[in-house]
């Protein structure tokens, strides 16, 4: 009942011969090993899982991989493609806007799919796009300062 | 007790390749002031609580017992050696929680890290300065007192030509120095890397997604486990078939004193297997529940422990001009950590490693051992970043878990909670009830104090206000609970007891401020002679720019104030709030916190754990509660147990007392503790309505308002 399932991973194609019923979130972190994307609750409510699929930050958790046959994938591992951190990472390691860290690719996911969406967001917006990322060590305010930052220096969003 | 073989210091020092090895010990009494500390010390070359190791290529490696959790550890600590030492940041490489290279530790909680294992690693640093700056003024042939260091190299003042580096001083040798604490430490006034704010160690590796966390350990041949849970503490198995689970392909499956487990190559396919095993269990009928726990509480607490006595409450009760008493309660909280509980154990060679997310890996060998039936020296247990412990970690199941799989299996094997069994199992920070009386003179000095906590325990109780009648009494430490006091398992959640203690006490203050038209500000500072506690109260109000008014004004908006001392150090927090009086929703408008901690090692890192604190407090203010019939957990996800969220941000502002006189103090909880009361005195303020109960959910804030 194995499927193959083909998608672009961080700008790579990949091919896994497995069933498509299987959650993107553990196909990533098992046969993939791109374990910066965490496991937080298993049904979509913290975000810790947050990927970018075809330009929309989603729950990796709830994802099935028949979901993202064919489409562009990127996790927090493809965001710094030449070891050359992204405005939204650089912000967020400048402002110390993470402790413990495990939320973290989440966060700069979901940010991402957030400027993507809205580059140049206010402050009201990113609150709103954040809201269903949740951090326990709740650095919440520094991430939104991070996220604007990125935003200001990526001149509205345009990269 | 110590059943390791105490390794030869020649041994030790090729074990590290050479060089200098610089050993502290401060005696465990010292540092832990605990026996236990003395009983499970580990078989170093002397009883030993920090080392620094300089290799010979000027590398130098500071091995600490400790763990980072976001707590910022791993820079504050490589920060206070790098100063004594005299190098850069840089220069330090730190190994954490790992217990076969690290010395001895009790754990990572308590705001310890810096205040206690801070000056060990200072006087280590400070010792090797001195080692190599002896070792210097050998090779070039001059006095110590002529030479100085300068980021790594030791050089003649006034001719800077005439160097030698630390590596070519460690070259060839091998040196180990026990240290007695008397070395030299910088002074205030000299701090170069101590006092300043550098990004922190392990910032690239968390926003690039390369931090490596216990569940992201990969080991080829590794399987994930699936272990079959009871529906309620207290049930037990009568019967179970997991004929289903065996049949699939590319499963394992483990049925061995209790622990039924399903194991794959993947975690999906566990996850399908453990869908079909079947069990029944017999559950016992619940006798308590979320609304009942705090009459039983009161009624099954064990005797109190008086921790204060003074004066005659009866005859102080008797001239007061006024007394009033009160009821306070809270609700039992998960720590909730992003990451569950993870361990990954492999077997070989007779050796156990497990790899394992936890604030305690000496704790968890000893209790692997243990289980095992194992000597210790033969369990190592490895600390990756841990995310997020907040006291929930220091114990643990899942390495026993998953040590026992990977004995029976022979794989090496994953043991990762899902998030409902992270909330089954947690150690729920305690529900508590608190009774207070108290007393005010015709001036509004306080002069009767009668206090008592049942469930949480003593933390935070203690009274820095001048009442010469006074009398605390704690029903139970959360530590010691008596089984079938708790329905399930409790334990230390950040700054333990004091949460609920200071939710009482300083709402206690505030109804006695209010009852005669004072000033909250003023009623405190005329009713403590606290220097410090005097200092924070005055630094908060002037940075808040606090106007003298009396409680409550009712328009909606209010002002609360709330102080404290926890891990010895001093913390007043200022909060505005905005209440719907139609939904008795509240929004926290803004929080100034003033924090007097001693000397501040890294001002960013403190401030850092103020604002999470202060943000990850108003959780508790207003959404968490766990739910529960007798042993049954009702919250199971992030669905119905409400942390904090972006948008209850409100501004925060922070400001440190200076105190340059005091050693640092600890940082990691103390802005937590006044969370509930300094929002309650708000909502009282803009309401007129006390509210009693933690969390303060719109329900109950709106059924105290319609009581006004």
């Amino acid at each position: 009942m194995n499927d193959a399932i083909r998608f672009t991973l961080n700008g790579k194609p990949v091919t896994l011969e497995t069933d498509g019923d299987r959650s993107l979130l553990w196909a990533l972190r098992t046969d993939l090993e791109l374990t910066g994307t965490k496991y937080g609750c298993g049904a979509g409510l913290c975000g810790s899982c947050t990927v970018i699929v075809d330009g929309r930050a989603v729950r990796s958790c709830v994802t099935d991989l028949n979901d993202v046959q064919g489409a562009e994938v990127t996790t927090i591992e493809g965001l710094a493609p030449n070891g050359r951190l992204h405005p939204l990472q650089q912000a967020f390691y400048e402002q110390g806007a993470y402790q413990c860290g495990y939320c973290t690719p989440g966060m700069l996911m979901n940010a991402y799919g957030l400027l993507l969406e809205k580059p140049g967001a206010s402050r009201e917006e990113i609150v709103r796009g954040m809201e269903s990322n949740l951090c326990r060590c709740s650095a919440y305010k520094r991430i939104v300062e991070a996220i604007e930052t990125a935003s200001e220096r990526m001149g509205g969003g345009h990269e | 007790m110590s059943d390791v073989t105490r390794m030869d210091r020649r041994e030790f020092v090729k074990l590290l390749g050479g060089g200098i090895v610089v050993i502290v010990n401060l005696g465990p009494l010292t540092l832990f002031n605990s026996r236990a500390a003395e009983a499970f010390q580990r078989g170093y070359p002397e009883d030993i609580n920090a080392y620094l190791h300089i290799a010979e290529d000027g590398k130098v490696t500071l091995f600490s017992g400790k763990i980072e959790m976001g707590q910022g550890a791993m820079t504050s600590l490589t920060q206070m050696a790098a100063e004594d030492l005299g190098v850069s940041l840089e220069t330090i490489h730190i190994v954490m929680g790992d217990t076969d290279t690290c010395p001895w530790d009790m754990g990572t909680f308590g705001s310890l890290s810096t205040r206690m294992f801070g000056p060990a690693v200072r006087a280590a640093a400070a010792q090797a300065r001195l080692v190599l700056t002896d070792l210097a003024a050998e090779r070039l042939g001059v006095s110590r007192d002529l030479l100085a260091v300068d980021d790594g190299v030791v050089y003649v003042k006034g001719d800077r030509d005439r160097h030698v580096s630390y590596g070519e001083l460690a070259e060839g040798q091998e040196i180990t120095h026990t240290v007695d604490q008397k070395a030299v430490l910088r002074a205030v006034e000299e701090f170069a890397v101590m006092g300043s704010s550098p990004l922190r160690l392990d910032g690239h590796e968390k926003v690039t997604g390369a931090a490596k966390f216990a569940g992201d350990i990969r080991i080829p041949g590794m399987l994930y486990a699936r272990i079959l849970r009871p529906p309620a503490h207290g049930a037990t198995l009568k019967r179970v078939d997991t004929s289903a689970a065996e049949a699939m392909t590319g499963v394992t499956v483990v049925n061995e004193d209790g622990l039924v487990a399903v194991l794959s190559a993947d975690p999906e396919t566990a996850e399908r297997a453990l869908e079909l095993v079947k069990a029944d269990f017999d559950v016992p009928t619940p006798e308590v529940d979320t609304e009942s726990i705090f009459d039983h509480l009161v009624q099954a607490a064990p005797a109190p422990n008086t921790s204060e006595q003074a004066g005659d409450l009866e005859a102080a009760r008797s001239e007061c001009e006024q007394t009033f008493d009160v009821t306070y309660y809270n609700s039992y909280v998960a720590h909730a950590p992003i990451e569950p509980h993870t361990a990954v154990a492999q077997l070989e060679d007779g050796k156990l490693t497990v790899w394992s997310s936890t604030q305690g890996p000496f704790g968890q060998q000893r209790t692997i051992a243990r289980e095992m039936g194992m000597s210790a020296e033969h369990v190592r247990v490895i600390t990756p970043y841990v995310g997020g412990g907040f006291g929930g970690k220091v114990g643990g199941g899942q390495v026993v878990e998953a040590a026992r799989l990977a004995t029976v299996t022979g794989a090496p094997v994953q043991v990762a909670w899902t998030r409902e069994e992270e909330f089954f199992y947690d150690t729920f920070r305690p529900a508590a009830v608190l009774k207070v009386a108290s007393g005010i003179d015709a001036d509004g000095k306080i002069t009767l104090w009668d206090y008592q906590v049942y469930g949480a325990g003593s933390r935070g109780s203690d009274v820095f206000y001048d009442i010469p009648n006074r009398s605390v009494r704690v029903y139970g430490e959360w530590g010691r609970a008596p089984a079938g006091l708790h329905p399930f398992g409790v334990g230390a959640w950040r700054a333990p007891a004091a949460n609920s203690n200071r939710f009482a006490a300083e709402q206690q203050i505030d109804i006695m401020a209010s009852a005669i038209g004072m000033d909250p500000l003023e009623f405190r500072l005329i009713n403590t002679t606290d220097d410090r506690m005097l200092g924070v109260l005055r630094t908060v109000a002037e940075a808040y720019g606090w106007e003298p008014a009396a409680t409550p004004r009712k328009n909606g908006r209010g002002r609360g104030l709330a102080c404290g001392i926890d891990a010895e150090t001093y913390v007043a927090l200022i909060a505005d709030v905005t209440v719907d009086s139609e939904t008795g929703a509240v929004k926290v408008d803004r929080v100034v916190c003033a924090q007097d901690m001693g000397v501040v090692v890294n001002p960013d890192g403190a401030r850092m754990q103020m604002e999470g604190c202060i943000a990850m407090g108003l959780g508790y203010v207003f959404g968490e509660e766990v739910r529960f019939q007798g042993g049954k957990i009702l919250d199971s996800n992030f669905d119905t147990y409400k942390l904090a969220r972006f948008s209850w941000m409100p501004r925060i502002d922070t400001v440190f007392v200076s105190n340059d006189d005091l050693p640092p103090k600890g940082g990691g909880e103390p802005a937590i503790i006044n969370m509930g009361a300094v929002v309650a005195n708000a909502i009282f303020d803009a309401t007129g309505a006390r509210i009693h109960r933690l969390p303060m959910t719109p329900d109950r804030v709106l059924a105290e308002i319609r009581k006004t």
